[in-house]
């Protein structure tokens, strides 16, 4: 299922130096998201500072991969024509683990039944070369 | 500062450009021209009365230096000029912001503008859009299409909410449309089961559910000067109260799904009016989709949330019905001319209270609740509008 992704010419990831890490980490198969010293609260998207409390100590760390569905929705008309090739495919918001939502695609089948708290897994997806942040539910 | 001016400002000008599918030679410069000009015309001032602009963003044509591009265009001077970036609110955050300035002394006559060209073909998109950029575009996730999407299946999920509730609101913009000969969807009319039919675009939205894009533009002049609103032909109508709440960008960092800003500004305007929602002769909704009717109607408070649709099947939402709801037929009949969709909302509820919505209008309309929306359901700002200061 994950090949499909792999010659998709769609818009990559506009790199900041604030969110290098992040996308470096995932070429190197690991999901890191920063984590405030101060309050010790998860922040996504990568900021210069704490948004809770405004620290500016928020260092990398490993994440569990582990999410919980918020909400989703069926993209037959994408915004961006580069993605008609697979549509309709699933995109939604999901809840990491330690707190922070984050945007995502969903490896499932758009006839899949899905709910509100449905548990998630981190499932890296090359596209266009690479490593994307998908999700698929846990079996 | 200048000296304070004694009357309560009031709104005495409207200039709307009929909106149209695609524009051909004309340039977004131009149709705000044309839409300050004729809110001029329509408040009975000369352009040298008018020393307040307030403009939007315009990504395409010019990013930066809005106002002074606006005034040397337009031959104007004012003491006070600034862009208002807030989407789909900015209209209604325009009214506030020009009625606080003359307030405040800077200004007398303030002219808030919002017009862009919508050509086929074209689309016209701002250079950097980070953060939604670079963590929303590149899982698939273009586009308000999307966002709004996964609001409206977070509330049928959350709430049970039907397709069909969903669509009534539809059908009762279509409706209304045919009572406004300038709507984009006059003589085109939809059924429930006409907006059920239509493609879905991101399921759960529907077709005919999502806005269509046009161009056009919108202006308002609100004065302090009671010269000009003693001579001004129309009956003058007042901003009574005004309420405004910001919380996020992109739809994935919403800090709740649920507890819209809106509920703020709704509440914060009747506040300041000391009026109840209850006692609103029209509702002016913001409605680019259907499901942002639904949720302000229940941020408004009109329903508990999530009971819209039930709410819905009680009442009428004609110019005769109970509750009136977006009399010229809300942007989902009339057409979303970008920022200035958000204005069409402040013209139809200007025109209701001044008595003069032809072939449309509401017996007795005394006061009007108007809401913008903005990004995703993120920027919010509600009036309160009357015909009594």
């Amino acid at each position: 299922m994950e090949d499909k992704f792999i010659d998709l010419t769609v818009p990559g990831p506009t790199i900041t130096p604030v969110s290098k890490p992040f996308w470096d980490a995932l070429s190197q198969d690991e999901f890191v998201v920063q984590r405030c010293l101060d309050c010790t609260r998860w922040v996504f998207y990568p900021r210069n500072l704490c948004p809770h409390c405004w620290s500016n100590q928020l260092e990398w760390q490993q994440a569990s991969g582990k999410a919980r569905l918020k909400t989703w929705s069926i993209v037959h008309r994408p915004g961006h024509p580069a993605w008609q090739a697979v549509a309709p495919y699933v995109v939604a918001i999901v809840e990491l683990e330690e707190g922070p939502s984050m945007m995502t695609h969903l490896l499932v089948d758009v006839k899949q039944k899905l709910d509100i708290g449905t548990p998630l897994e981190l499932c890296l997806t090359k596209v266009n070369d690479r490593n994307m942040p998908f999700f698929r539910v846990v079996d | 500062m200048g000296k304070r001016s004694g009357a309560k400002p009031a709104i005495v000008g409207l200039g709307e450009l009929k909106p149209v599918r695609y524009t051909e030679g004309q340039t977004t410069l131009g149709m705000i021209a044309e839409s300050v000009r004729l809110a001029a015309l329509d408040a009975g001032i000369e352009k040298g009365q008018i020393d307040g602009l307030l403009v939007g963003p315009q990504v395409g044509e010019t990013p930066q230096h809005v106002p002074a591009t606006v005034s040397e265009y337009l031959g104007l001077e004012p003491r006070m000029s600034n862009v208002v970036d807030l989407g789909g609110a900015t209209g209604a955050g325009m009214l506030w912001r020009a009625q606080a300035a003359i307030n405040a002394g800077m200004c007398e006559t303030v002219v808030c503008v919002l017009a862009n060209t919508h050509e086929k073909g074209k689309v016209s998109r701002s250079p950097n859009r980070n953060p939604i950029r670079e963590f929303d575009v590149p899982f698939g996730a273009s586009g308000a299409n999307t966002s709004y999407a996964l609001l409206k299946q977070r509330h049928m999920e959350e709430y049970g909410s039907t397709q069909e509730q969903f669509a009534l609101i539809a059908h009762w913009a279509r409706k209304n449309a045919q009572l406004h000969p300038d709507a984009i969807f006059y003589r085109k009319p939809a059924s429930v089961d006409d907006v059920l039919a239509s493609p879905l675009i991101v399921d759960p939205l529907h077709l005919y559910e999502i806005v269509m894009p046009v161009g056009g533009g919108a202006a308002v002049i609100v004065t302090s000067n009671e010269r000009i609103i003693d001579a001004n032909k129309h009956p003058p109508v007042y901003c009574l109260g005004a309420g405004e709440k910001v919380t996020h960008r992109a739809v994935s960092q919403a800090p709740a799904l649920e507890a819209a800003p809106l509920s703020y500004a709704i509440a914060h305007a009747l506040g300041q009016a000391r009026l109840k929602v209850e006692e609103m002769n029209l509702l002016s909704l913001y409605d680019c989709y259907t499901s942002v009717v639904g949720t302000t109607l229940e941020n408004a408070g009109l329903c508990p949330p999530g009971k819209f649709g039930e709410w819905m099947k009680h009442h009428s939402f004609g110019h005769d019905g109970d509750f009136p709801l977006n009399t010229h037929g809300g942007q989902l009949g009339f057409g979303q001319a970008d920022l200035a969709g958000g204005m069409s909302h402040i013209i139809e509820a200007v025109r209701q209270l001044r008595g003069e919505a032809y072939g449309r209008q509401i017996k007795r309309a005394r006061y009007a609740l108007v809401t913008g929306n903005g990004a995703t359901l993120s920027e919010a700002t509600a009036l309160v509008l009357g015909g009594e200061a």
